[in-house]
Order: C-alpha cells, then structure tokens, then sequence
C-alpha cells in the first residue's frame, strides 16, 4: 500500500516549503554614539569652545524643535559632561525684537555629553533669516556666552499659530505630537503659551483644548474617539487623543477654552463652516 | 430524464464520489434539498440550461435555489436560501478560496469558466457543510474525475456568438487519455460590449473580457492509487461594474492542486482522496474609465490560501460513512489610495483588509445508515477551530481606532450538526432534516474598514468581536410521481441567531465622499427566513412536457425590519419538446412585485416582470464526430425589467440572439 508513503511525504514537503533559515547575525560590536541619529544643525563657535547644535532634521524649523547640544573644549577636542546651560532664541523685527517659547536645557537621559531642550519658533521670514540664539553657559564655575545667527525654515504646514483670544491676549499653539502621525489613535501634544511681553511667553495651565480632525480632501470627514486635549501638569503641556483613520492632509480644527470654559479662539466646525479660525495641520 | 442526464455523462464519470452516492443525485429542476447541476457542455439537455457556453453564473442562475446578484454583466455573485457569499461555503473541487474583493465585485465562482468544471453540488443549510461552515449553504465546484479508460485523442471546438453587447466567445479542448495516463487542457475566451437593455437602452460600464486557461493531468501510480494534478488560470481585464462607481482592471487568479486517490471496491474504505491545493488572486478596481468620480481612487486587494483534505468513504454493513479532515490558511488584505483634487495635498492611504490571516481546522463526518430497501437516516457534524490574526500592525492600529482594546488575533470554535431522513418509494419520495449550524464573520465583517456598500449608499465598518452566527434549521420535501406527472414541494426554515448586518451608527462620519452615513456590523438578536418551491413536471408524450415552478421567500429580523435581498414571489413555466437530435423550449419566466422589500436596509420596491425565452438545439453526428448546435432568443419582448437583486436596480439585458456551435473530433 504506497499511499501510506505518499501521504506523509506531502505533508512533510509542504512543511518544508514553510520553513526558511534565516541566521544571519551581526556580529560587530554596536559603536555608542552620543548624536545617533541625529543630524548637525551647526556649529556656534566662541574662542574657546565649539557647540555644536543637532536635531532630527538637521533644520530648525517654525514650530516645535527638539534640539540637542553638546559644548566641544576647542584644545582637547572632547565634550563637556558637566555643564549648566540656558538659552535665549530672539527675532529682530524692523522695529522691535522679541522671543518665542521655550524649554529649559537639561541632561539628555543615557547620554554623557548631550543636552536637550525644546523651542517653539512661531514665525520666520520667508528667507529663513531674522534669529539669532544666545547661549549662556558655566563650566566648571565659569561663565561663557556666546551669540550667533540661526535660520529657521518655514515648515510645510501650520505646526504652530500665534492668535489673539477674545481675552485681548496673545497666544502661541504648537504641536509637539505626533511627530511620526500613524493610522491609529495617535497621542496628541500641543504646547499653549501665554504672551506675556516680548521675550516671555509662559506655559498657560488649566485649559482645554477641543479636537475635531478633517481630512478637506475627502469629503472633510471627521474620526472617531478623538478626545479633548487638557492639561498634563508632568510636562506642562496638552494631551489627548487623535484619531487618524487614513494617510493624507488632515486639519486639526481646535477650540481653546479657558477654566470657565469660555471659548477665547475657534468655531464648531459645520456643513457651513468647514474649519476653525483656530487650527492645525498635519500630513503623512 | 434523469437517467437519461447521468448516463449521457456516465463515461465521464469513472466514479462518483460517495457524497454524491449517499445523495440523490438529482437533475436541476426537481425540487430537492441538494441539487447537482451538470456542467453539460456539448449535451442536447432539453432543460432551462440552453447555451453550451454558458458561463458559471449563467448555470448556477437556474437553479431553483440560487439567485445571482448583479452588479454588471460579469461575475455575479451567489445567493442560496436567500443568503449570500459570507454565509455560504463556496469551494472549487473543496478547495477554499476567498475573494480579493472587499465589494464582492469577485465571487470565487467568477474565477471557473465551464471548462474547468463538471458539475456543481448544491447543498442547502447544513447540508453543506462537508468542505466548511456555514448557515445558507454549500456550493461546490467540481471539476472533472480523472480517466484511464484509453479512449486517446480528443479535441473539440467551442464557438458563441450573442447579438446582444457582440458578445464573442471561444473554446478549445484537447484531452488525450491513455491506460495509465491522462492530460487534458483547455481554453476560453469570452468578450463582450456594453450591453443594451430593453428598448435598446445601452447599459454603460458593462463590458467585460477574460480567458481561462487549465491544465489538468493524472497518472496511475498502481491498480487503486491516482495521482491528479490541476492548474488553472483565469484572468479578466477591462470588466465593467454599471452598479458600482469602479470597475475592475484586473481580476486574476491562479489555482493549482495535486490531489491522490485510492479506491477500492473490495475494502472497508471504499475510497481515501487527499488534496494539497494553493491559490493566489490579484484583485485591482479601477476608476479611470469613469468622467466624473468625486475622487480618483485605487483599491487593490489580494486573497492567498493554501490549504488540504483528506477525506475518506467507508461502508459497513448498512453504513456509509464519509470523514473529512481539512484546513486552510488564508491571507486576505486590500488597500484603497485616494488621489485628492487638490494636488499639493498627499495621497490618502488606508487598510480596508488589514492583512486578516485565517487559519482553519476542521472535521467533519457523515453516516447515511440504510434503515431499509427505502429509508435512510443520516446524521453529520462538523466541528472546527477557526482562527483570525490582524497581521499588519498598522491595521490593527487603524482598527483599534474603532476598538482600542482589542488583540490582534481572535479564536472561535465551530460547530455544525445536522440529521436527516429520507423515504424513497416508487409512488413519492420526502426528506426531513434539522440542523444547526454556526459560522464565524467573514473578513469584511469582522475587520472591514471603510467598505464603502453602493447598494445603500454607507461605508462600512467591522467589528472583530462579533459572535459566531448561529442558525437553527428545518426543511422538508416530497415528490409524488402519478404517471406523467410529477409534482413535488420543498420548504426550508431558518432561525438565525446573532444575525450579522450593518446598522447605522449616527456617531461616525462617512468617509467616502456622498456617502450617507457609516454603518458599523451589529447582530440582531435573531432572523427568520422562509423559502417554499413547489414545482410540477407533466409529460403530455413522449416529446413533449411541461413544467412549472413558484417560489415563495420571506425574511424577517428581531427588529421587525425585513431582511435585504429575500426573493418576491417567482414562477416559472416552460414547455418543451425533446427529440433525439433536436430539442425546443419556450420559457415564461417572472417575479411578483416586491413588496416585502426591505427600506431599512436600503432596498426601494422592484416591480414586477416577466420575460418569454425560446431555446433550441441541434446535435449531428459525422463519423465519429460530433456538432452540437445551440441558438435562441432570450427575452424575446424586450422588456425592459430588473429584479430585485440587481444592484441599484441596473436592468437587465434586452432582447438577445445567441448561437453556441460545438465540435467534438474524437
């Protein structure tokens, strides 16, 4: 009787057909690099040190900018492990100069010589041209500064607005997260700051944002289980959830509410009103 | 007569397989719980099966039991007991094979030309659960046994042609059998133009054109041990969808199988069949032949499966037993890009199959124990571990948009019983069965994502948590023989539980520009759904008969809404005459009105109709040669009609001359 033989040798081979070696391993050792995977955005040179400024882009843009830094000992062409830095992004205007939000400078976390901080352009000229960054700095009980032009490139799409709320103050809105949008529920991060004079814009606390997603391009269909984005104390900034069922160009129509829940920016969006003074946009 | 239809294909048949020796095997108009439908190719059948060429859909089509829905003139799609693709098992030779469209623009039986095929087996309910789950019904798709009878070369010569959207077709057969060996294949080529519907009212987007080309061959290893291989390819370009905003640019797939029998008269196991199959289909819509789309889209989707059977046949003393191992693992997964107006804006891209993985195992066995010379009691269960995992985390991520907390994959245990009992007696004979059955939500139902449903104008959402669709059943039917008349019913019951359907959820907005709304996949508590036939056949002589066929259904959910998609009131009449080289017959075929359509569900009321056919058939006989000759009118009045499974009430065709020449050179 051969079909006993024939029947396990097909079986068998269509498990082999299944199968593949895959063991191919690599077997150099990992190189720790402080700056992985991030790119040079320039270098701000005084006598005696260089500090060299990255990002993920290798660009400062107008929005929300992650940058890192690390101070290099011009003489020994080593980098600092200790140091206190602050600094201080500034836009001279034809007849005034003010600042924009930002962090303050902190250790980056698993990193020996690299700092990080945040700073929310909310504008540039459209030649990139106009700010400049101070950077003050104390090594070892010395202090140093140093000064030098930047350009900041105006993004894509608004990541970032600067309005005025029906409480005759100014405000600046950027959004942090998602850097890398997904078709998911995506954690949303918008930073809210108050102007308080021209080089001080504080985070503003106790507020809520509204989230109403459309995608203009198709119908301006909204998503489902969006939330209302309000304020996390732990990093002083707005979260919530952002539904995103699709690639594609989407408006994020906002409403800012302040603790009264009075409206002070933004409209409902509606068959008649399709997007919100108030908004932000997003593409992947 | 229905001697007459097995015999005539007798020599095809070196065997019948034991389910279909368990089953009557019954021609198409005799109103029984299963049915076969011979795929008569090159036979003089006085029957409603006219045209050699008919395609798949065009014989399924006159089967008592099958309604097509239609979406265009080309791949229509089956509907047994009033219930369609997801609850049914449709399977080619008990292969699974899963369409790769999420509109259902791509029924499996799309993918089978005629030559391909022997016969298809219609089993109604549970029933037909031998090669899977369902609550409707099985279909399958046989194709031919394989033959050592030494008959050697043979060739044969298909050619069609219908007035009606110049529709052209072409075959081509060449079969050499041997002792030890056979090979046979075949091609057919079909094409057609918009077709006019009555009146002369041309029907835009309706054209299609496709070939099949399939390779089959076997060879006896020894005495009782067959080794058969089969490989088809079928690929339609250029197919319209005059109901549906798209068309299709191309529907391809690729179906192969090695299959080894055993059979043995003198044993216990009568035979022992093991079937290693693959098939892959490539599905892509296309909207660039349409002027005026609110949006550019494309939407293409790919369905893989592989998967095996063994089944065996045993007979004991008053026994028959039939034991069906099988599984498969299928790969389903659709994309839709949208192309926006505004050119600066990006590509919009979505899952709407999110690489859905279903594994399957299941058994399945049947004992038809002969109580007596007469009466057979049968029983048969099938019990199967079903399983279904979101492979692309980008689409599981898209449908935790809907359902944060759900996993990535889900698992369910199905079950299927069913019992019946049969009286044969010379004067009448009657079949009474019971079952129950369950069956897991299709891939569109449990993880469709924005399909968007032109029938009532919603997008649709899954829900992966659905439960198992659970149907309870009863049937019945009889035939009394007086003479020259035969006159027979058959009525079938089904409770469904957690019956799966759309309902509207207010809260979500539609995605597809236009749509009215989204509707996400519910159950409703229960359905009911209801069929009756009643047919009646009168020989007045030798040539001449008549027959007659009316048909009732109803469909009901918990929601005192009725069901989508149930049949109103049908009947059929035809006479004919039948000679031994020459056959006649003219049809009257209609539906009532519609008026238990279903507004809820998006149906408006389809009104009433009624066509007049006339076939006729020639066979001469040269040598050893043969030439089948089919020609007739199809809806000889011209009558400008739909039904009520026409997709947005498309019409149908208008008046239609048809010629099918055969040539058989043995």
């Amino acid at each position: 009787m051969k079909l006993k033989y024939i029947l396990p040798i097909l079986f068998i081979a269509l498990l082999f057909t299944a199968c593949s070696s895959d063991d191919d391993e690599n077997n150099t050792p990992p190189v720790i690099n402080e700056v992985e995977g991030l790119t040079k955005i320039q270098d701000i040179v005084n006598n005696n040190h260089t500090i060299e400024l990255y990002s993920k882009s290798g660009h400062f843009y107008t929005g929300y900018n992650n940058v890192s830094l690390r101070i290099k000992d011009n003489t020994t062409d080593t980098f600092f492990e200790d140091v206190t830095i602050s600094w201080m992004p500034v836009m001279q205007m034809p007849t005034m100069q003010h600042a924009c939000p930002y962090s303050a400078i902190t250790k980056a976390p698993g990193r020996d010589t690299v700092y990080q901080g945040n700073i929310i352009y909310q504008m540039t000229n459209t030649d990139g041209s106009g700010w400049s960054l101070t950077l003050n700095y104390t090594i070892d009980g010395t202090d140093y500064n140093v000064t030098d032009t930047i350009t900041v490139l105006q993004y894509e799409n608004q990541n970032v607005t600067s309005f005025m709320g029906t409480d005759n103050t100014r405000y600046v809105l950027a959004l942090i997260e998602p850097q890398d949008p997904k078709i998911a529920i995506n954690n949303m991060k918008v930073g809210l700051y108050k102007m308080e004079n021209m080089m001080s814009f504080p985070v503003v606390e106790g507020y809520t944002i509204t989230l109403d997603p459309r995608m203009p391009g198709m119908g301006n269909h909204s998503s489902p289980n969006n939330t209302d984005l309000t304020y996390r104390s732990a990093d002083g900034t707005y979260q919530g959830n952002l539904s995103l069922t699709m690639t594609g160009y989407w408006v994020l129509n906002l409403k800012l509410l302040d603790a009264t829940d009075t409206v002070l920016k933004g409209e409902t969006v509606t068959e008649e009103n399709p997007q919100s003074s108030l908004y932000l946009e997003l593409e992947f | 007569m229905k001697k007459y239809m097995i015999f005539g294909l007798g020599f095809l048949f070196s065997a019948l397989t034991f389910a279909q020796e368990l089953e009557a095997t019954v021609e198409k108009d005799t109103t029984q719980l299963d049915e076969v439908i011979l795929i008569g190719q090159r036979k003089l059948s006085n029957y409603r099966q006219e045209k050699t060429l008919s395609s798949i859909d065009e014989y399924l089509e006159k089967s008592n039991k099958v309604t097509m829905i239609k979406r265009g003139n080309y791949a229509w799609e089956p509907s047994l007991n009033n219930m369609d693709s997801q609850r049914l098992v449709v399977t080619i030779d008990g292969m699974q094979i899963f369409g790769a469209c999420t509109d259902k623009m791509d029924p499996i039986t799309s993918y089978v030309d005629v030559s391909n095929l022997e016969q298809v087996s219609i089993d109604s309910g549970q029933e037909g659960t031998e090669n899977g789950h369902c609550v409707g019904g099985g279909i399958n798709l046989q194709m031919p046994q394989s033959k050592f009878n030494g008959s050697g070369l043979k060739s044969s010569v298909d050619l069609g042609y219908e007035t009606n959207g110049n529709y052209k077709i072409a075959g081509l057969e060449l079969e050499y059998v041997g002792n030890k060996f056979y090979v046979n294949a075949d091609g057919i080529f079909r094409k057609s133009d918009n077709y006019d519907a009555g009146g002369n009212k041309e029907v835009l987007y309706s054209q299609f054109q496709k070939y099949n080309v399939s390779l089959q061959g076997g060879y006896k290893l020894a005495e009782n041990h067959v080794l058969d291989a089969n490989v088809i390819y079928d690929k339609a370009t250029d197919v319209g969808y005059p109901a549906l905003p798209m068309d299709v640019s191309l529907a391809e797939a690729l179906i192969t199988s090695l299959t080894h029998t055993y059979k043995n008269d003198s044993t216990t196991i009568k035979s022992w069949e093991s079937k290693l199959y693959y098939n892959t289909i490539t599905h892509i819509m296309d909207d660039s032949k349409r002027p005026d789309v609110p949006i550019r889209m494309d939407m293409p989707g790919w369905s893989d499966t592989y998967g095996f059977y063994t089944k065996a046949t045993l007979k004991e003393n008053k026994h028959n037993i039939l034991l069906n191992l099988n599984g498969f693992y299928n790969r389903s997964l659709a994309e839709m890009t949208m192309y926006p107006n505004d050119p600066n804006q990006p590509a919009m891209f979505m899952y709407t199959w999110p690489d859905i993985r279903t594994l399957y195992t299941g058994i399945y066995a049947k004992d038809a124990f002969a109580l007596s010379q007469d009466k057979t009691v049968s029983a048969s269960a099938r019990v199967g571990y079903h399983q279904n995992t979101v492979a692309e985390e980008v689409g599981l991520e898209s449908l935790q948009i809907f359902y944060p907390d759900m996993d990535d994959s889900k698992s369910r245990f199905l079950m299927s019983l069913s019992a019946d009992y049969k009286v044969k007696k010379d004067s009448y004979d009657a079949t009474f069965g019971l079952g129950y059955g369950e069956r897991a939500p299709s891939v569109s139902e449990g993880y469709g994502f924005f399909l968007f449903n032109s029938f009532d104008n919603f997008d649709y959402i899954g829900d992966p948590n659905l439960n198992n669709e659970k149907a309870l059943e009863a049937n019945l039917a009889a035939n009394y023989y007086a003479n020259q008349l035969k006159i027979g019913f058959e009525t079938s019951y089904f409770y469904l539980t957690d019956y799966i359907i759309g309902e509207v959820d207010p809260s979500l907005s539609a995605m597809t520009i236009g749509a009215n709304g989204v509707k996400v996949y519910q159950a409703l508590s229960h359905a009911s759904i209801f069929d009756f036939y009643v047919n009646a056949t009168y020989n007045i002589s030798e040539a001449f008969s008549l027959n007659g066929t009316l048909g009732y259904n109803y469909g009901k959910g918990s929601n005192d809404e009725n069901l989508p998609f149930i049949k109103p009131f049908s009947y059929l009449a035809e006479i004919n005459y039948t000679r031994n080289f020459f056959n006649a017959a003219l049809q009257l075929d209609g539906n009532g009105n519609q008026t238990n359509y279903s507004s809820y569900y998006g149906e408006n009321e389809t009104a009433a109709f009624a066509i007049l056919n006339l076939n006729l058939g020639n066979v001469f006989y040269i040598k050893s040669n043969k030439m089948v000759l089919k020609y007739g009118v199809e809806n000889i009045l011209d009558t400008n009609y739909s039904t009520y499974s026409d997709w947005n009430n498309i019409p149908r065709q208008g008046r239609n001359f048809y010629m099918n020449v055969s040539f058989v050179i043995n």
